[in-house]
């Protein structure tokens, strides 16, 4: 569907969009609560469940994305790099927070339930101190992640009010200001 | 005056001679160190440190002579459940970044008889030192069938986290940590 963003990727970049944010504020929230709080168990877990599930619709989302084509871009070709860059990257990072964080709970071999739906297996440590290691992964990607979603929005609001294309609007479908 | 001298000079190096010097077994793991606090006060939760090293000497005939050192590793905790061991690992209890090691320094053995024994020393443990008594009790020594010379010891002591700045709420039934150690040495 040549010309605009399917249903189907808008959907998913905004629902991303509200789940990485709750998941960086809850991760950070969850590992100071206290031994007594009655969200000291269920924080984490669904904390865990939530990104399994949106590593299998990014997942989906990548093969649905690499088999469409993209709409028309603005702007001049460094901010097309630029773009394609933070994007790319953001990819990455994300890919980076769900498999560092898939390692630090499956270092002793545990599975991960993902709800009570079902369970992911684990497969042991790769590496000694794993969970250690994989946990300090796990924070500087989510913070690394963050700044670079921040640029993302910077640069769509940059398009949307100073530039004024369509580039807000095409993730929006909107329609056209032309 | 000069024989007085040699006198002394004769029973110290005799003194030395027989408190033997042992390494802490830790290459053939015939060694352990175990910790068991209360969970909620409903039942003991176990784990070890799998990394530690030390030696001691010991003579049967003055067991108030002995003395003991033993470093552990922090960062080798192991409460067989990995996000668990992260969260001991982390700033909430032991900062092993910050305090990679803990050690235990003896400064006095009191003999109680039948081998067993109260050691006094300087604990080291997230970075505060405390005096604490382990209450020891020697298990047996004699030849091993590979041509060295073995003694075995166990021992066990409560600290209280707090004492230690370890602060994190665990609730009221788990203030404190039950350690043990079997340690084997092997005769140098």
């Amino acid at each position: 569907m040549k010309g605009r963003w399917s249903r189907k990727l808008i959907a998913i970049h905004w629902l991303s969009a509200l789940v990485v944010i709750g998941m960086f504020a809850s991760g950070l929230w969850m590992v100071d609560l206290t031994y007594y709080s009655t969200w000291y168990k269920t924080a984490p877990h669904w904390h865990k469940s939530i990104g399994l599930i949106l590593f299998a619709v990014t997942a989906y989302r990548l093969t649905v994305r690499l088999r469409s084509e993209r709409p028309p871009s603005f702007g001049n070709r460094a901010e097309n790099m630029a773009g394609k860059v933070v994007q790319g990257l953001m990819y990455g990072l994300l890919m980076g927070l769900f498999f560092s964080g898939y390692l630090i709970s499956t270092a002793d071999g545990r599975a991960i339930a993902v709800f009570d739906w079902f369970s992911l297996p684990g497969f042991g440590a790769i590496v000694e101190n794993q969970e250690d290691i994989a946990g300090d992964i796990h924070f500087y990607v989510a913070c690394t992640f963050i700044g670079v979603a921040t640029l993302h929005a910077i640069a769509a609001f940059k398009h949307h009010f100073i530039n004024k294309d369509d580039t807000l609007r095409q993730m929006l479908r909107l329609r056209s200001s032309k | 005056m000069k024989k007085l001298v040699l006198a002394i000079t004769a029973a110290l190096s005799i003194g030395t001679a027989n408190a033997a010097e042992y390494v802490i077994d830790t290459k053939g793991a015939h060694a352990s160190i175990n910790f068991k606090i209360q969970h909620l006060g409903y039942s003991w939760l176990t784990g070890r440190f799998n990394e530690f090293g030390g030696k001691f000497s010991y003579d049967e005939k003055n067991p108030e002579a002995a003395n003991i050192t033993v470093t552990i590793d922090t960062d080798s905790i192991d409460s067989n459940h990995a996000e668990r061991d992260k969260h001991l690992k982390g700033d909430d209890f032991l900062s092993v970044d910050d305090y990679p090691k803990a050690t235990f320094v003896s400064t006095k053995v009191v003999d109680k008889g039948n081998g067993m024994m109260d050691i006094m020393g300087n604990f080291t443990l997230h970075g505060v030192t405390k005096p604490i008594t382990i209450e020891a009790k020697k298990i047996g020594e004699g030849s091993d069938p590979w041509g060295g010379y073995r003694a075995g010891f166990m021992g066990t002591t409560t600290i209280a986290l707090k004492d230690f700045g370890i602060d994190y709420d665990l609730g009221p039934a788990s203030q404190h940590v039950e350690l043990s150690l079997h340690v084997e040495g092997v005769k140098q």
